[in-house]
């Protein structure tokens, strides 16, 4: 149900209301200093980019989440009207999901490299996993022709149809990191780059693929349950 | 980590001052420059939109009189205006133009966090309106679907532009929300992380909140655009049936089987909603300013301006479906969202009764803006209160589908947004541009444009009482009296008034820009950092070799004991700026 | 000060206006008065709040307006003022809003003893059905939608073969008598809406969706679609007519059921044969129509087309108007067919005549100006101009040129299509305003000859 996605950004709403409330109860017309230090302007802890990162994602979670609210609502629909046709998901999709869990480990070891400062481990891993998900996007297409030529195959089957279009949404977010992941292999093998800059990159890439890992588990258990 | 935080990056020169012609204002990454793209993009596709209203509206006016308005181009109009006026005209001026503009401006930051995102932004909104218009000129032309755009007619067959017009539709919205989305991106970073020293939230202009709060609900919102726009775009393609039911169209056997239609208008109005509110929060924030300046008086209940933001923010989500009480969905959802949706009420009157109480006990200053701001308040009123029918299922009933829900929503989110941006337009000119604007012209240009405005939509209001349904190119054998075609063509000259008189607002746009009276820093005496820049119009950076430290609130405006009747953010406490304390009553 | 005169000027003027306005709800005809309850007490409360709240904004404006010496107040909030506010509005939203649900529970409450009747939407009419003696309605399935079977009943369900099929565009309804009115779609999204009714719903393809009111009040209320439906949306009109039980009874008795109308035999094309020995006279032994005797060419022509028109002859719905000169000489003839059996049998005559080459072209036009004009046209009769069963729109490739020349002059002039049953042709009329001037209709009618 669409409500299920309206109480998700609900409670995304008051969560973000608990953790601002203290702040949102200061008078302040009457906290004046004249240090100004009474309180930071932006955070201080945080980078920018982490910051990005995490909104995007929230968008990314809303995107997702309202595609399988269709899903859901188009399942039911489905169901009363007969067009809705099971057909078994790909034997494929499970390498292929243990290849996305590879190349999420490896960018694990990357991201604790990263902090290390540990250049040559970094660059190495971070090959690997972005190997590994390249590799991931490939058996997902192996996937797609092997559904075309099934005798499953036609647009008019929603399921087939959710198949493709879930697999293509998850796998443009994919190509979308690779092609972060691009650059910044490519930065590590110029000598000059600031390697902090490279570091926190890593970090972040690390993050949005273990996001895009849990999104895959979730769609996939989905595909596989209904 | 060995991070150093915005509010502490004195140094300019890490920004990479743009040196050509087309770096400072083609492939800019300033803010300032990208927030005039998208002004004066919006603005610009915007008066086509107003110029296919007066083809909808002449046709209402004096039907058959033209015979260049075909039931196939009226329908076209209708739906392209809308949508153009909605998405393409109203987001994107509020957020891509004055977001751009106003919020590293008044939380004292260098520039957007992300510079580059920030133009990419641009350009792709840029395509996205270049799509849109291309959609005018292909086979069929572009789609004349309603701009609610609800499936299977916007692809089926009887519908203009079902096979091309309504693809390129589709394409140009995603484009828009890819474009959207980096901006987006951009405006919460930069609200949450490039604040200057001592601009803690509670201290950001009721503007910042209003445009901050708005962008994440466009963040979380546009996805279900996005989703809907993918799924129809495929349905209308390569022939999937996610919204396609089993149909007789046009006499052929059906071709898809179990789609629902619903489903497109559940999502269309989860996005759809929420996109009332991304156009109003930034309106309510600016004229909170407007209000406030120019009444030389604080806001009234600043924290509660804030909270009521963000209650409607959060209430925008779980409202959608007022919008379908006669959509066919089961009609128990009736319950829960006429309550929903008469609670927003609640949070949206305090802001009204806020504005009201500042002019209360101010010292009124009836500028240019000014006048736009309490026309507002007049407006909004208007539009807010018929909100309270159409909220409440059961008088929603009788008056849906008719000319009571364009009137009301004219009234909210056209004709109300619309007064804050122009209100807006001569507020901030004179820091754009260093120049004021013209005050006879200005004046002029409200008075037409708000009686203007009310000779429209007052009467229209009657007519969806009277039954009227919105959307019919001609009004032939029905039960209603000939009087309501005597009504159509007043509002219909209003209309064509109100249409000519921007020229006005243009004129003086350029007229100003040359002969302008020259504005000095702060010709309105404000307390926000953007009066405060070293520059007027600022330079690239804004704030010269410091960045600015804020000690105060944005609203110290006749504070007792001050020499002057406002103290910028900026002003330490002193001699001059007494530190005062509120007379709040509570503890 | 002018601001604030204007100001209160207004509101004046928006309560004058609001009570003066000749246009408000048309005359209830259905039980649904409490609806327009709950809106006059929207208007009470809103009204006030209108009245307060601008009213109080001109007194500030006036009374704090700028002057020398003149200083704000400096209190940025208070807290109980801001309280009392909230609880009062609260208090009046909840006002609103309680009697709101009250009367909404009934909305979604049908009583048990409602009578059921079906209204299904195509772009861009209306079709209605009724249970029948067994008061329940047969099922159906898109996939079964054909000329002959346009509600797509399904042929196996005993529920269905009494159901009782209107084509016409008049829902018949009992006065006092509750009804559950379901509501399904061919293809598009509609809306079923009567003013008078206050209660509307949309028609959904593949959902059957409904609502109820009891019709309280005798007479014949216009129907209008209120969800945009394409082109001719505004033109999408129906009829319901509420009249006395006994009148109810009689009406329904004379409609067919499915069943009877599933019995009726096709036409017989040699039985046809004798009876078109009438029309050959004037058009032509092969159909192919005759100018100088006015008679368009039949062949290739849609036979249901024909058939409507030969009852439009036969029942004076066409022919009628006095300034319809060929018009009232085919009447006549129309009437020498003896029963609906030859009408059929000489349809399926005219059908088995070969279509021949496309019809002399008389007139010149515009074949470009009319294929521009022609895009309005062809969403009701087809891209090639070849006919729409389901838009009720004959085919125009090839058919007379003069003929739809002086048809579209009589459809614009009101000498077609006026009458008050003829629903298809009342269509065409509003439609044909679309062609502005002689010129048009020559310019559309040459590159119908093109096609």
């Amino acid at each position: 149900m669409t409500l299920g996605a309206a109480y998700g950004a609900l409670s995304a709403g008051a969560l973000l209301w608990a953790f601002l409330v203290s702040r949102l109860r200061a008078k302040s017309w009457e906290t004046k200093s004249a240090t100004g230090a009474v309180h930071e302007g932006g955070d201080t802890t945080l980078t920018p980019n982490w910051i990005g990162l995490v909104t995007f994602l929230g968008v990314v979670t809303s995107l997702f989440a309202l595609f399988l609210t269709a899903y859901h609502m188009r399942m039911m629909d489905g169901m009363e009207h007969g067009d809705w046709v099971h057909f078994p998901v790909p034997r494929i999709l499970w390498v292929n999901t243990g290849v996305l869990m590879l190349g999420s480990i490896a960018m694990q070891w990357a991201r604790a490299a990263a902090i290390r400062d540990a250049r040559e481990a970094m660059r190495t891993r971070l090959i690997v996993g972005g190997v590994l998900t390249g590799a991931f996007l490939l058996g997902q297409l192996i996937a797609w022709s092997e559904v075309r030529t099934s005798s499953y195959f036609t647009p008019a089957n929603p399921a087939v149809a959710f198949f493709y279009l879930l697999t293509a949404v998850h796998g443009l977010h994919l190509v979308g990191g690779l092609a972060v992941w691009a650059r910044t292999v490519k930065k590590l093998f110029v000598p000059a780059a600031k390697a902090a800059d490279v570091s926190q990159i890593v970090v972040l890439c690390t993050i949005y693929w273990h996001y895009l890992l849990l999104v895959w588990l979730v769609l996939f258990g989905l595909m596989l349950s209904t | 980590m060995a991070y150093v935080a915005m509010a502490d990056r004195d140094d300019p020169h890490a920004l990479h001052d743009p040196q050509s012609f087309v770096t400072k204002y083609i492939w800019s990454q300033d803010h300032k420059v990208i927030a005039i793209q998208y002004g004066v993009t919006a603005i610009a596709i915007g008066l086509v939109a107003l110029v296919l209203s007066l083809v909808m509206r002449l046709q209402l006016g004096f039907p058959h009189a033209f015979s260049l308005i075909a039931p196939t181009d009226y329908y076209q109009a209708i739906t392209m205006h809308g949508m153009i006026m909605v998405i393409y005209l109203l987001t994107a001026l509020f957020l891509g133009g004055f977001g751009n503009y106003l919020i590293p401006l008044m939380c004292g930051s260098r520039d957007m966090v992300f510079p580059y995102l920030n133009m990419v932004s641009y350009w792709v909104y840029l395509l996205a309106v270049i799509v849109l218009v291309i959609g005018f000129f292909v086979p069929g032309g572009p789609t004349g679907a309603g701009w609610t755009l609800y499936p299977p007619q916007a692809v089926s067959k009887g519908t203009p532009g079902a096979t091309w017009g309504i693809v390129c539709m589709l394409i140009s919205l995603g484009i828009f929300i890819v474009a959207f989305t980096m901006g987006g991106l951009n405006y919460v970073t930069t609200v949450l992380q490039a604040r200057c020293r001592g601009m803690t939230l509670m201290r950001m202009p009721l503007s910042v909140w209003g445009i901050f709060t708005a962008t994440i609900l466009g963040l979380l919102a546009f996805p279900a655009l996005l989703v809907s726009a993918v799924m129809m775009t495929l349905d209308s393609t390569v022939g999937t049936s996610f919204f396609m039911p089993a149909m007789v169209s046009m006499g052929h056997s059906p071709t898809h089987s179990g789609g629902s239609p619903l489903l497109f208008q559940h999502l269309f109005w989860f996005f759809g909603h929420p996109e009332v509110y991304i156009v109003a929060l930034p309106a309510f924030g600016i004229v909170s300013d407007l209000l406030s300046t120019h009444a030389r008086r604080h806001i009234f209940g600043y924290r509660m301006m804030v909270w009521a933001i963000l209650a409607i923010g959060c209430l925008s989500f779980v409202v959608w479906a007022h919008h379908m009480y006669v959509s066919g969905m089961n009609p128990y959802f009736g319950f829960f969202f006429a309550t929903t949706t008469l609670i927003i009420a609640v949070p949206t009157a305090l802001k009204v009764y806020n504005w009201v109480l500042t002019l209360w006990r101010g010292d009124i200053h009836l500028t240019v803006p000014m006048l736009f701001a309490i026309g507002f308040i007049f407006t909004f009123i208007h539009g807010g209160l018929t909100g309270l029918f159409l909220g409440n299922v059961t008088v929603d009933v009788p008056l849906s589908a008719t000319y009571f829900v364009v009137a009301h929503f004219h009234m909210v989110m056209g004709v109300s947004p619309i007064l804050v941006v122009f209100g807006a337009v001569y507020h901030w000119y004179p820091k754009i541009t260093g120049k004021m604007m013209n005050d006879f012209l200005g004046r002029l240009h409200f008075w037409i444009t708000f009686l203007g405005v009310y000779a429209i939509y007052l009467p229209m209001h009657y007519l969806g009482i009277l039954g009227v349904p919105r959307r019919y190119y001609a009004y032939t054998t029905t039960d209603f009296p000939q009087s309501v075609q005597e009504l159509n063509r007043a509002i219909t000259i209003s209309a064509l008034i109100v249409g000519a008189a921007q020229l006005i607002l243009l004129y003086n746009l350029v007229y100003s820009l040359f002969r302008g009276k020259p504005s000095g820093p702060n010709p309105w005496r404000a307390t926000t950092l953007e009066w405060q820049t070293p520059d007027t119009p600022p330079h690239h950076g804004n704030w010269g070799p410091k960045l600015p430290v804020v000690y105060r609130w944005a609203y110290d405006y006749s504070v007792p004991g001050a020499s002057d009747d406002f103290i910028p953010q900026n002003v330490p406490p002193g001699p001059t700026a007494p530190a005062t304390h509120g007379h709040g009553s509570d503890t | 000060m002018p601001l604030a005169i204007v100001v209160v000027l207004l509101v004046v003027g928006s309560v004058v206006f609001h009570i003066l306005s000749p246009w408000w709800f048309l005359p209830i005809a259905s039980d649904w008065g409490m609806m327009d309850n709950t809106v006059q007490l929207t208007f009470w409360v809103t009204g006030f709040v209108f009245v307060a709240v601008n009213l109080f904004m001109a007194y500030s404006i006036v009374k704090f307006r700028h002057r020398d010496g003149h200083k704000a107040e400096y209190r940025p909030e208070d807290k109980k003022l801001e309280w009392w506010l909230t609880g009062i509005t609260t208090l009046g939203v909840a006002a609103l809003l309680t009697p709101g649900l009250f009367v909404w529970a009934r909305f979604v409450t049908v009583p048990p003893d409602a009578s059921i009747v079906e209204v299904m939407g195509q772009q861009w009419n209306w079709s209605y059905r009724y249970p029948g003696n067994d008061g329940a309605l047969g099922a159906t399935d898109p996939n079964l939608i054909s000329p002959e079977n346009p509600f797509g009943i399904d042929p196996n369900d005993a529920k269905g073969q009494d159901d009782v099929l209107v084509q016409s565009q008049d829902l018949h309804l009992p006065i006092g008598k509750p009804v559950k009115v379901l509501l399904r779609s061919r293809d598009v999204t509609h809306q079923f809406a009567v003013p008078q009714f206050r209660v509307k719903m949309d028609m959904v393809p593949g959902m059957v969706t409904y609502f109820w009111f009891k019709p309280t009040k005798l007479g014949t209320y216009n129907v209008l679609c209120e969800q945009l439906c394409g082109i001719a949306h505004f033109a999408m009109r129906g009829r319901v007519v509420v009249e006395e039980q006994k009148d109810y009874d009689a009406w329904l008795a004379a409609q067919s059921t499915y069943a009877s109308i599933a019995a009726t035999k096709a036409g017989d094309a040699s039985a046809g044969a004798a009876n078109y020995a009438v029309c050959s006279a004037c058009h032509g032994a092969d159909g192919q129509g005759n100018p100088a005797m006015n008679a368009p060419k039949l062949a290739g022509q849609e036979g249901w087309y024909l058939a409507r028109q030969l009852y439009g002859f036969r029942h004076g719905l066409r022919g009628g108007d006095e300034k319809d000169t060929y018009g009232q000489q085919m009447a006549p003839m129309a009437m020498s067919l003896a029963d609906e059996t030859a009408v059929r049998n000489v349809v399926a005559y005219i059908a088995s005549l070969p279509a021949g080459d496309n019809a002399r072209q008389t007139l010149a036009g515009n074949v470009a100006r009319g294929k521009a004009l022609y895009v309005t046209c062809g969403n009701c009769h087809g891209d090639k101009g070849e006919g729409v069963w389901a838009t009720n729109a004959p085919r125009l490739a090839g058919m007379s040129d003069w003929y739809l020349k002086r048809q579209l002059e009589n459809f614009k002039s009101g000498v077609r299509g006026a009458h008050a049953d003829d629903f298809p042709g009342s269509q065409m009329a509003f439609l044909s305003s679309v062609l502005h001037d002689d010129r048009a209709i020559a310019d559309v009618v040459a590159y119908l000859g093109t096609l």
